[in-house]
């Protein structure tokens, strides 16, 4: 028995925003998978929940007519793993949600409570990060749209206010037409772990598949929140691909992130990871693209 | 508060009132008896609790009943034929002497049932990965992956 004082259903989006602003205590609660073990851990006594699990309007992937994919932030990571538009569009982001926990969380935990969630950890996060998704925030008061390089505010928190609703995740076509994608999470076993390091890189390539002509750079664990690393990112663009790039971007990274030492890895050991998870991801990223390196 | 949900357990309609502060694991065990589901972690670590939800795998620890309502609860009593039979899934986790203390049995028979039921083949590796939401702390994973092996062999 978990410690829920009040604990209610919403119909639908409108009804979900509708509750959270009646309630100043309402928590959301999707998959449940964060939420009910903070409750377990007496982290939220007499918890309102305001439950949006499986509801049809929040789940799934659709394409519109432009190209601009939408995902709902209450699908879980295994529908989203087996999404076709994601196998086809975005493969790097099914292979990072399929490292969540173990298969029974990613039937239960959803992409948008890992984006919420506010986790520097979240396995999701550094795809997205690279993918410049745009999070659709909806409140009784109407909708914004917030990038999601603005989202986070600190470790565990974001700009969304506790009456906000994340309806969308949007990935625009110019933010993924002609990339290809990689990502790495490391930790010290294959399941049940939380990353002590996760990266993302896309890379786009010239026509004749041997220049950097845009590249996207993103990390977990390497600050407070994930991160781009702008920087890098703008000094590759134009350059041959090479292992001497691979290298040049591995080392350029490291001026812009800031990872902390805990208990499962110190400061050291982080700087190590992202340089040469870096220059990993960077290289099956350029093969992903039709690229040798 | 007690709310009245129906749902369908182990193929009977089942409608009861329950606590909307409960988890199906309490559900399950507690008023409806069915103690093949393992209270482990409660935190969806362990996978002792995995019941089949719409024929999905799902820690029932970390899922609320009230989730439940209209949809289908597979546990391992639920396997058992009219006739005192075993399911074939169970049969291989004995021929692969895949049982030590018996406590994540229950959980990996089911996940094992579900991988049965999608009708794919898998690798050895692939089958790691999708027993990996269960701990044996026997550390019987050898034997369970051959009983594993063995049930999608005898399906196919």
């Amino acid at each position: 028995m978990f410690d829920i004082q009040r604990f209610t259903a919403a119909s639908d989006a409108a009804d979900a925003v509708r509750l959270l602003r009646e309630d100043p205590d309402a928590v959301l609660i999707a998959g449940g998978t964060d939420v009910l073990i903070r409750i377990r851990e007496g982290k939220l006594p007499d918890a309102h929940l305001v439950s949006i699990h499986g509801l049809p309007e929040l789940t799934g992937v659709r394409r519109t007519p432009d190209g601009t994919i939408v995902i709902g932030p209450a699908t879980p990571f295994a529908v989203l793993a087996a999404d076709p538009i994601i196998q086809t569009c975005l493969p790097f982001l099914g292979e990072a949600v399929s490292r969540v926990g173990g298969p029974q969380t990613r039937e239960a935990g959803t992409v948008g409570g890992n984006l919420v969630n506010g986790a520097t950890s979240a396995d999701s996060a550094p795809s997205l990060c690279a993918l410049n998704a745009q999070l659709v925030l909806r409140s009784a008061d109407g909708t914004r749209t917030v990038p999601i390089t603005a989202f986070y505010t600190g470790p565990g928190r974001t700009v969304r206010r506790r009456d906000e609703l994340l309806t969308e995740i949007r990935i625009l076509p110019e933010d993924y037409a002609g990339f290809a994608g990689e990502t790495v999470k490391y930790g010290k076993r294959a399941a049940m772990e939380i990353a002590t390091l996760g990266c993302a890189v896309m890379v786009r390539l010239s026509d004749d598949k041997r220049t950097v002509r845009a590249l996207r750079l993103a990390y977990g664990v390497a600050a407070p929140t994930p991160i781009r690393c702008p920087q890098a990112e703008a000094a590759a663009v134009g350059k041959p691909v090479s292992t001497a790039l691979a290298d040049e971007i591995a080392h350029a990274v490291l001026d812009e992130v800031n990872p902390r030492s805990s208990w499962r890895a110190s400061r050291e050991f982080r700087l190590q990871l992202i340089e040469e998870l870096t220059r990993r991801a960077f290289r099956a990223a350029v093969i992903r693209a039709g690229g040798a390196i | 508060m007690l709310k009245i949900i129906q749902m369908t357990v182990n193929g009977q309609p089942v409608e009861l009132a329950v606590d909307d502060r409960e988890a199906l694991l309490d559900t399950l065990r507690d008023r409806l008896g069915l103690t093949s589901v393992k209270r482990g972690c409660e935190v969806g670590e362990c996978g002792a609790c995995t019941v089949l939800i719409d024929g999905k795998a799902i820690d029932s620890c970390l899922y609320l009943t009230m989730w439940a309502q209209g949809r289908s609860i597979l546990t391992v009593e639920g396997l058992r034929r009219n006739d005192g039979t075993l399911d074939p899934v169970q049969q291989a986790f004995i021929d692969e002497c895949a049982v030590q203390c018996g406590f994540c049995t229950p959980g990996l028979i089911l996940t094992a049932l579900s991988l049965v039921m999608s009708g794919k083949a898998y690798t050895r590796d692939e089958l790691k990965t999708k027993i990996s939401g269960h701990l044996c702390r026997c550390t019987g994973y050898e034997n369970i992956l051959n009983a594993v092996e063995h049930a999608l062999k005898v399906h196919s």
